[in-house]
């Protein structure tokens, strides 16, 4: 048995839910302005409801799946 | 006898210290002493860790009175492994006796957890499975009551009580790190270096509480309310280091720590605007704030890193995961019950 090598993407879209950022990066939000991360591992919004825009706050969880 | 659902509402507040060395100076440290015995087990232990009996025999031979009475003592059992207590020897981690007496309050501990566990049937990939099983637990929340309807002292009684988790917060999820292979291990160190303040400790959760605490004028040290804390919350305190505890657990382990991560963001939210709109301290809203976004990310870690790469790896543990997530949601409905119904909430 050979030593694996494992996947380790820097960005992960998570389905119904919001994209993972690996790593130090600034994020415009829909209003232009810059956020930069701060933390190992950040989660963006992509459902746009967050009220903590760019980051998601979990809201994605209380809208209809289909319109995550 | 008590049961453990007969929750006392005890003055916030009023734990028992002592200046072991009679010493009053600037920067003391409270002592952390043994907890208040709740039967005849505490009570017969709690003496014996204290002075060391030349035979352990007449402890052993105890039977507890009830429940809170056995989570107390198996509660201190394992504290010994974490902080110890300040009149305790630390030796005494590894006395086999207490050990032995520890293993015999787990044994019923555990089959009790696993009777009130139903497995799922599970038809779509884990992820999904697993966020729609916990979508689907249907409890009692203490974050919407405080959100909207408790008043500051029931907000200072959640608070103290919930410093029994938060003041070691992450802590019983450490032990599981060298139990892991590869893939879920680095998985693990990723959603807890966040955890731990990413190196700085002035970000470490558990840290973020102790200030939050301070400001809100409630005491920040260690096990400070433990005599205070109904069974519940030393319920789901011992199965979390029941879990992290034992390598057998490790599905468990992390199944319980996924479904607190997702349990996490929206309450927080919901505790920061309660908090808010009574006016408590920045400190201890922000302690929320920030859970708010952690959790968001680590909830999305815990499922579909963490969980899932140790189910690649021992697709065999998936119902232990599960396991770990009903006994997260379930003891936490139990304390949320005991609380709202002390408050006739």
């Amino acid at each position: 048995m050979s030593v694996p090598e494992f996947d380790h993407p820097d960005v992960v879209l998570c389905p119904g839910g919001p994209m993972l950022l690996r790593g130090d990066h600034v994020v415009e939000d829909p209003d232009g302005v810059a956020h930069r991360t701060s933390r190992p591992v950040s989660a963006v919004c992509r459902c746009g409801k967050s009220g903590s825009q760019p980051w998601c706050d979990g809201t994605h969880k209380v809208i209809p799946p289909r319109e995550r | 006898m008590r049961s453990g659902r007969e929750y006392r509402r005890l003055t916030i507040g009023a734990r028992r210290t002592e200046r072991p060395f009679g010493l009053l100076t600037a920067g003391y440290k409270e002592a952390v002493l043994t907890p208040k015995p709740r039967g005849a087990l505490s009570d017969g232990l709690f003496e014996a860790m204290r002075t060391r009996p030349s035979s352990w025999d007449d402890v052993l031979s105890i039977e507890p009175d009830h429940d809170d009475d056995t989570q107390i003592a198996l509660w201190a059992l394992y504290e010994l492994h974490y902080r110890g207590f300040d009149d305790v020897d630390d030796d005494l981690e590894w006395q086999h006796q207490l050990l032995m007496l520890r293993r015999s309050l787990e044994q019923p501990f555990e089959a009790r957890l696993r009777e009130r566990y139903d497995a799922p049937q599970v038809t779509t990939p884990f992820a999904e499975a697993f966020f729609d099983y916990v979508a689907s637990h249907d409890g009692r929340s203490l974050a919407s009551f405080v959100h909207r309807d408790a008043d500051a002292d029931q907000v200072r009684e959640l608070l103290s009580v919930r410093t029994i988790y938060h003041l070691k917060e992450s802590d019983p999820s450490a032990w599981l790190v060298p139990r892991l292979s590869v893939a879920p291990q680095a998985a693990l160190m990723e959603l807890q270096y966040d955890e731990y303040g990413a190196g700085d400790p002035n970000s470490l959760h558990a840290h973020l509480f102790a200030r939050g605490l301070e400001a809100c004028g409630l005491r920040s040290e260690y096990g400070a309310y433990i005599d205070d804390v109904p069974c519940e919350v030393l319920e789901q305190n011992n199965a979390m280091s029941m879990f992290g505890l034992h390598r057998r657990l490790r599905g468990a382990a992390l199944g319980h720590l996924a479904a607190f991560e997702t349990t996490s963001s929206l309450p927080s939210r919901r505790m920061s605007q309660g908090l808010h709109r009574l006016g408590f301290p920045d400190e201890m809203i922000r302690y929320y704030d920030e859970h708010v976004e952690a959790d968001a990310v680590h909830e999305q870690l815990a499922v579909r890193v963490v969980c899932a790469s140790l189910l690649d790896a021992e697709p065999a543990l998936a119902d232990d995961v599960f396991f770990g997530a009903f006994t997260c949601l379930d003891l936490e409905d139990r304390f949320a019950g005991a609380m709202l119904e002390a408050w006739a909430a």
